[in-house]
């Protein structure tokens, strides 16, 4: 049999993965709608995987400073993202 | 780090980031679930951070020390009726940061293991092209909902003639220009691509109103993830494509459920703002109604002698941070032994979910708090209907006008209370631009003013 291509294999993950996303999401309570969005927005930052590749691994400059760059953006969000979920959950979960 | 290694604590991250979710799925569950957000953020991090492709560490560490700060500072101090705008820009930066992780994959493919310059894979190429794209439309579109929610730049819809032409034509240029690029790793073409993406997506923003934006937000949410999945395609890193994938789809639920709420067609709000016919039909059935104003006296009055009382905050009530107030309000009259609810609609405030963080904010109980489908048939049994800083969301012509531009929408049955009370700045209609028929009913009292004077008002009345 041929091998099959990495792009078909990552087609499939995500596929699967948006199914997952799918019924995952559809069981949040609407009143966490707003940390649901500020988390969602933290973990997508995961890009930072490819920032460190870039900053890390590079040889020209350039690409060092593209990944530099991407590094920080992609931190503010992961540390603010977090921290801002934490601060609301923490509002929901006051004691009374 | 070995390969097959990485593969598998990526694996154990994309799971944690799926029980992050997961936990969000009640109150109780949900700091658990920011764990294993965390939790799976830095195994990814740190599983990188650990593959011997990278050699140096300096522009990581200092890059995570000034990124990480900034954010932390930010989300510390921002207060909670900016929710919406830090949202957007936290949006911009994802795809930002997804620009800038596909320019360094072209100008340095071997550092992500992917060929060498000129001769990239062209499946790879396509997915870079999208990714770059997507994320420059994710930034521009983010940038101007900040500005729009900020108070930047007008919040009214901005529309021009042959806007929509535009944008399909710059729609078509960018497919065949990732086509192109795909063919000949072009890098002019790489960069004129992006140009193009961030034209448009500011175009794409421009037209969609102030009371539109908690589907813009959502969108703009949704496209955050497919850059990150873009990206994750062409590194092939299934650690991005499943976060991606898991982020896209949070995003396109949500704006489901927004436009849902207004019984809109998301295609319908990307082209822009209400029809402007409807305005003119509005101006043109200008006569003086007759409506009963109130005092903050009355207010205090009424709602001291009801049984029940229903409070409905709209955007108004973030605008004049009234949360706290209001809450003050509702506990002296809870010691009247007065029942007091509050009722949210999906679309009230400028994001999802936006008003339950406020009134939590303000310590307002959890279980108080019902959704539009939880606390609709309870308003027939209702004394006092108390509706703070709405207006389109409770008018009942989107259920009997059916030439009204907001027939159909779900809304909040407030006019079956006893009494509704009307906190408002004027006599001005809401963001569909349409009468209120309430506010000419017998039962209804509007009470003009700050939301959160009015409030302050009534506390004192009901005190004395």
């Amino acid at each position: 049999m041929e091998v099959i291509s990495p792009f078909i294999l990552g087609f499939t993950v995500f596929v699967l993965a948006i199914f997952v996303g799918y019924y995952v999401v559809w069981k949040v309570t609407p009143a966490l709608h707003s940390p649901l969005m500020s988390i969602t927005n933290a973990i997508s930052s995961v890009i930072i995987v490819g920032a460190v590749l870039a900053a890390g691994s590079a040889q020209d400059t350039l690409t060092q400073i593209f990944g530099f760059g991407a590094v920080v953006m992609a931190s503010i969000n992961i540390f603010g993202g977090f921290v801002v979920t934490r601060r609301m959950l923490e509002m929901f979960n006051k004691k009374k | 780090m070995n390969a097959n290694f990485s593969a598998v604590s990526y694996l154990i991250s994309s799971v944690c980031f799926i029980l992050a979710l997961q936990g969000l799925s009640s109150a109780k569950t949900s700091q658990r679930g920011l764990s294993f957000g965390i939790a799976g953020m830095t195994l990814a991090i740190g599983t990188t951070l650990a593959s011997p492709i990278v050699i140096s560490y300096g522009w990581i560490l200092s890059g995570i020390i000034v990124g990480g700060t900034i954010g932390t500072l930010i989300a510390q101090k921002i207060q909670m009726t900016a929710l919406p705008q830090l949202v957007a820009a936290f949006h911009s930066l994802v795809g930002l940061a997804a620009v800038c992780v596909a320019a360094a994959a072209l100008l340095e493919p071997a550092a992500f293991n992917i060929g060498q310059v000129g001769s990239i894979a062209a499946g790879s190429l396509v997915e870079m092209g999208l990714g770059v794209a997507i994320g420059a439309i994710t930034f521009t579109g983010s940038v101007v909902a900040f500005a729009k929610l900020q108070g930047l730049v007008s919040g009214n819809p901005l529309i021009f003639k042959g806007q929509h032409p535009l944008n399909a034509v710059l729609g078509i240029v960018l497919i065949l220009m990732i086509a192109l690029f795909a063919m000949n790793e072009c890098h002019g073409l790489f960069w004129a691509l992006t140009l193009v993406s961030l034209l448009l997506g500011f175009l794409l923003i421009l037209p969609i109103g102030g009371a539109d934006m908690p589907v813009v937000i959502s969108m703009l949410n949704s496209y955050s993830g497919w850059a990150a999945a873009g990206i994750g395609f062409t590194l092939g890193n299934s650690l991005l494509i499943i976060t991606g994938a898991l982020v896209g789809a949070s995003g396109a639920i949500l704006s489901y459920i927004m436009c849902k709420g207004m019984n809109r067609s998301i295609v319908n709000i990307i082209l822009g703002g209400f029809g402007v016919e409807v305005t003119a039909a509005v101006q043109g059935s200008k006569e003086q109604r007759a409506y009963k104003t109130g005092s903050a006296e009355d207010a205090s009055f009424i709602m001291k002698n009801a049984k029940s009382v229903v409070i409905v905050p709209g955007y108004g009530m973030a605008v004049a941070q009234a949360q706290h107030a209001l809450r003050e309000m509702a506990d002296i009259l809870r010691g009247e032994d007065v029942q007091v609810r509050y009722a949210i609609h999906p679309v009230a405030g400028r994001m999802p979910g936006h008003m339950n963080v406020l009134l939590a904010e303000a310590n307002v109980p959890y279980e108080d708090v019902l959704e539009l489908e939880e606390i609709n048939r309870d308003f027939g049994q209702t004394d006092v209907a108390f509706v703070i800083g709405a207006n389109d969301v409770t008018n009942p012509a989107a259920k009997t006008d059916s030439t009204s531009p907001i027939f159909g929408m779900p809304v909040l049955d407030v006019e079956k209370a006893k009494t509704v009370l009307f906190v408002k700045r004027s006599m001005a209609p809401g963001y569909a631009g349409v009468d209120n028929e309430l506010f000419y009913r017998d039962n209804t009292l509007m009470l003009f003013g700050d939301a959160k004077k009015m409030c302050e008002e009534i506390i004192k009345a009901l005190q004395e």
